[in-house]
């Protein structure tokens, strides 16, 4: 673990992989540290926002060297299913480049369970990581500037569901008609660190 | 009579603000709030409000108001030609107008009601967040926005002696940021030994800066990692962008440094073709 400054309200814990950053992230929301106002994990870092007039990132510092990752994080989230139409614009592109015809995609991704191991890029978009075997999956050389909501998609070593319209990089390999992030809702956010996904195919 | 303030002009932008959505970050949701905490902070204070209260943040004043009721009402931040309420509150009555002309210096005009603008909270937070697109629509003539019961004690102050912001050049200290390894080992004395333009493309997400190109010495990609306002990220161009208030959760590129978190209010009242300095120093 190494702990990198971040200006005076906030420090960086840097860590050697996403299950690194699922225990930490898990021991310090179980126990935050005092003065602690925002712990935001990523793939690699778990940032840690303090209140300046409660207590100073030093201090912070110390307690996160001090908080003993859980080792037991996987699994124990609430499981969220998501009913899934594999007809992505992309679904033909991934299988090439998997090596395999659509059908097995499909396989492939509903036959894991994922957890969702941050959020990021707009409010509740959640990146889900499988438990099975790790996916690698590139970005579209060009992005699209316009994802319809509830598209489900693929990049790098996750999976996730676009929450609302915007630009995309990602590969669209299906769509859901469940709301990933719905203000109506409480909570609004689906797809939360810990959570488990399953998706499942329908038509 | 409905205590509310009806919207006859919004200049520029004007939007509804208050101290913004903390601890929802994980859930990709960030900060937002006022840019200038500090004047909207004022506001409230002169008021007898919450420190909670929603206030309405104005971008280069243009903002004309009616209010349906009695009400008292305060302007902080950038000091509007016209306004008679700046740093020190006055009763608007029933049917009187509040109108803001251009401020001569700094960006940002805060608005306090007291009892605080009281539309419907998003997320626990009345501010309005321009990039993650949460929270109360941007102003528009014709709105009619709810003023809440003031029930706070009154402040036994009616003016604040403040400062207004800076027309010229403006420094602000920095501390060190994540990624410094990522740049030149000179680069936080490029950063700090050289003056920084606020360019036009400056928004409530952020300061777009130009000037000399900072050298990075690692080209690979950053996977996305948090952050907060007053973040100093540098892009491939070399160019940095100050985060404000819409910062995003999370970003791409690596952080040099850190503004220091009170300077940051001073960076939010910045005008673009506005010059910005840097200074090491806690």
């Amino acid at each position: 673990m190494r702990v990198l400054p971040s200006g005076s309200t906030a420090l960086l814990v840097e860590l050697d992989s996403l299950d690194e950053v699922l225990g930490l992230y898990a021991a310090l929301t179980d126990d935050p540290p005092e003065g602690v106002v925002d712990v935001v994990p990523a793939a690699r870092t778990v940032l840690l926002v303090t209140d300046p007039s409660v207590t100073d990132p030093g201090a912070v510092a110390d307690a996160v060297r001090r908080t003993r990752p859980r080792g037991d994080v996987g699994g124990r989230g609430e499981l969220v299913e998501l009913p899934v139409v594999y007809d992505g614009e992309d679904l033909a592109d991934v299988a090439t480049h998997l090596g395999v015809d659509p059908d097995e995609v499909v396989r492939r991704h509903t036959g894991t369970e994922w957890t969702v191991a941050f959020c990021g890029f707009a409010p509740g978009f959640g990146y889900c990581v499988p438990d099975g075997q790790p996916w690698a999956i590139p970005r579209r050389e060009t992005p699209r500037t316009r994802v319809p909501p509830g598209a489900v998609a693929l990049a790098g070593e996750f999976s996730g569901v676009y929450p609302r319209e915007s630009p995309g990089g990602w590969q669209l390999i299906g769509r859901t008609d469940v709301a990933v992030f719905d203000l109506a809702r409480e909570p609004a956010a689906l797809l939360r660190p810990g959570a488990r996904v399953r998706f499942v195919g329908t038509t | 009579m409905t205590r509310s303030l009806t919207v006859l002009a919004t200049g520029p932008l004007t939007t509804v603000q208050d101290t913004g959505r903390p601890g929802q970050g994980a859930l990709g949701v960030g900060r937002s709030g006022a840019c200038d905490r500090a004047a909207a902070a004022l506001a409230n204070r002169l008021l007898g409000n919450d420190p909670g209260a929603a206030v309405l943040e104005v971008t280069l004043g243009g903002l004309a108001l009616r209010a349906d009721a009695e009400l008292l009402v305060v302007t902080t931040g950038a000091r509007c030609a016209g306004s008679p309420a700046h740093n020190a509150p006055v009763r608007l009555p029933a049917g009187a107008e509040l109108r803001l002309g251009l401020p001569p210096a700094g960006l940002r005009t805060y608005v306090g009601v007291r009892g605080g603008i009281a539309v419907e909270p998003v997320l626990g937070s009345r501010a309005t967040d321009l990039l993650a697109g949460l929270g109360p629509p941007v102003l528009s003539v014709g709105d009619v926005l709810p003023v809440g019961e003031g029930t706070g004690a009154m402040p036994g102050v009616d003016l604040a002696p403040v400062a207004d912001p800076a027309d010229g050049e403006v420094t602000v200290r920095v501390l060190p940021g994540p990624r410094a390894d990522w740049f030149a080992e000179d680069a936080v004395a490029a950063l700090t030994g050289t003056a920084w333009t606020v360019t036009d493309e400056s928004n409530r997400i952020g300061l777009r800066l130009a000037g000399e190109p900072l050298a990075r010495i690692r080209t690979g990609e950053l996977a996305s990692e948090g952050m907060v306002r007053g973040a100093l990220q540098v892009p491939p161009s070399g160019l940095p962008v100050l985060f404000l208030a819409d910062a995003p959760v999370t970003g791409g590129y690596p952080v040099l440094a850190y503004v220091a978190d009170p300077d940051v209010d001073r960076c939010g009242q910045l005008r673009p073709g506005q010059s910005l300095r840097f200074r090491t120093g806690g």
